[in-house]
């Protein structure tokens, strides 16, 4: 019984210390345009890197759930002659929950690794400390311009995800069902206010602060080897992951509460 | 079990050090590094501290250039005590210090000019000629002329080192410190580096203190020489006192000798 405790105890005191050394990053990150240099160049690179690099991904990620979200959606609502009410709930759904969820996840795995993996190993490098050696703050040169590009990248990927996801349930729906296309287009126009788009968004920027920081903080804490970088990687994807899961879960009601979906 | 180290030898009695370590104490979980380390170096001098492995050499550097906080005493360079010194005021006092890492640490998405050129953007240069001449003259120096686009890897460990030490010394620093300047490298490159260490000091009275197993490189670098032993300086004294010195673990170390037990007693 001691021993649970005892477990239980340590995982509650490494989860705080590391949520209070991702806070601190924050502040850091935040004061660094302010106290520190900022570097254009290095926020271009990133903003190729991360919107540029991801598009791919999101894409295919955003028109496949789009698409298959419209087919189950037809099925069921084909039995009670709802099917053109397909459009208004897989747009709905997409600009809501799924475009920023599945994006903020995809772009975790693809880029939120890569922040680590390349920061761990800058550490166990000695690169980092080649750059404090210089006079260069490693939160300016390393994890702001990452901040910067993913705020700005992650919107663009989430709206790009949803578009895609939209275009793809219309040709499942009207093409493939052969529903008509004015009236799925009507439901979607109808039922899909700008505050949905507007909640995917906000959403976004919230996943974009996770993923940089939590990455970026994981990279930071590899103490020494291959081997921890390989896991302190492995963390940064499952905790960004875990993260955007359970902050969607709030901000969705939050956000209901001041946006509510729209009844026609 | 080996006797208890004397107290540090009180040194450096010169009013104006560059560096000056004092009581520094600074331990990684229970093991102790640093246990009261005394050391002060002076303007335009070469300083060379020997030891064997895991006796806080590299952590002594590290804590000059305030890599490294210390768990108690003080570390003061050029007359700025560093210790507790936030990370962003420690700019100013690192642009004066060039340091030359145990691996090279050269970064690994940059070529060999960009890696060089790299503290001369930070310090705000931004006309590319002249960036380029420096560039040019400082891997001259360490003879990479010609292996300006070369990427870090597919540099041998020895010319990574010497991509460091130009990108160290490109900025014309104050101050050197050379972490190993010549482990791992061949006999010749290690004379070359070490009539470096030696020209970086006469033209341009650059202090310098060099870390170092190469008992050849401390004699020849070292104006003096620090034996470092269980955390804190051991002996100090010219490169000729410590050749005269009778002291068996000084001579242990500097003779390579380990005792018919297996355990050097300069360890």
């Amino acid at each position: 019984m001691t021993n649970i405790f005892s477990l239980l105890g340590r995982i509650v005191v490494n989860a705080s210390r590391y949520a209070g050394q991702v806070g601190l990053l924050g502040v850091e990150t935040v004061k660094s345009p302010v106290v520190g240099k900022i570097r254009p160049n290095l926020i271009g690179q990133q903003l190729v890197s991360i919107g540029f690099g991801s598009q791919f991904v999101v894409i295919v990620t955003g028109a496949f759930t789009g698409a298959v979200f419209a087919a189950q959606s037809y099925y069921t609502f084909s039995t009670v002659g709802l099917e053109t009410a397909v459009g208004s709930v897989v747009s709905i759904a997409l600009c809501r929950e799924l475009g920023p969820v599945l994006t903020g996840l995809m772009v975790t795995g693809r880029v939120g690794a890569a922040m680590a993996a390349e920061i761990g190993t800058m550490k166990v490098t000695e690169q980092i400390d080649a750059l404090r050696s210089l006079g260069v703050h490693p939160v300016d040169y390393l994890v702001f311009p990452r901040f910067v590009g993913m705020i700005i990248s992650i919107p663009l990927l989430i709206a790009e995800s949803i578009g895609f996801g939209i275009l793809a349930s219309y040709l499942v729906t009207v093409k493939g069902f052969g529903v008509p296309g004015a009236w799925y287009m009507n439901h979607v126009r109808t039922f899909t206010a700008p505050e949905d788009i507007g909640i995917g968004m906000i959403k976004g920027f919230f996943f974009a602060i996770i993923i940089v920081l939590v990455s970026c903080q994981y990279g930071l804490s590899v103490r020494s080897g291959a081997v921890d970088v390989g896991k302190n990687t492995t963390s940064a994807v499952v905790t960004s992951s875990l993260m955007i899961l359970i902050a969607n879960f709030f901000l969705s009601v939050l956000l209901n509460y001041f946006f509510p979906i729209r009844v026609a | 079990m080996s006797k208890p180290a004397p107290k540090s030898p009180s040194i450096g009695k010169n009013d104006d050090p560059f560096i000056k370590i004092e009581d520094v104490h600074k331990a990684f979980g229970t093991q102790e590094v640093l246990r009261g380390m005394n050391l002060e170096v002076q303007r335009g001098e070469s300083m060379v501290i020997i030891g064997g492995s895991g006796t806080g050499k590299s952590v002594t550097l590290k804590h000059i250039m305030g890599l490294l906080q210390p768990d108690r005493g003080r570390v003061v360079v050029d007359g700025t005590e560093v210790n507790g010194l936030p990370e962003r005021k420690l700019g100013p006092i690192r642009r004066k210090i060039g340091i030359l890492f145990q691996d090279g640490a050269l970064f690994d998405s940059f070529n060999v000019a960009e890696n060089v050129a790299f503290p001369l953007f930070e310090a705000g240069l931004r006309d590319r000629k002249e960036i380029f001449e420096r560039v040019r003259e400082a891997l001259s120096v360490v003879n990479l002329e010609a292996h300006l686009a070369k990427m870090p890897n597919n540099l041998s460990g020895g010319m990574r080192k010497r991509v460091s030490l130009a990108r160290a010394i490109v900025t014309h620093p104050e101050c050197i410190l050379y972490d190993e300047p010549t482990s791992g490298l061949d006999p010749v490159v290690s004379d070359q580096i070490n009539i470096l260490i030696r020209e970086m000091q006469s033209r341009y009275k650059v202090t310098s203190l060099v870390v170092t197993h190469d008992m050849k490189s401390a004699y020849h670098v070292g104006d003096r020489i620090a034996f470092a032993r269980e955390g804190r300086v051991y002996f100090l004294g010219k490169p000729s006192d410590i050749k005269a010195s009778k002291d068996p673990i000084v001579q242990d170390f500097i003779e390579g000798r380990s005792r018919p037990d297996g355990n050097s007693a300069a360890l």
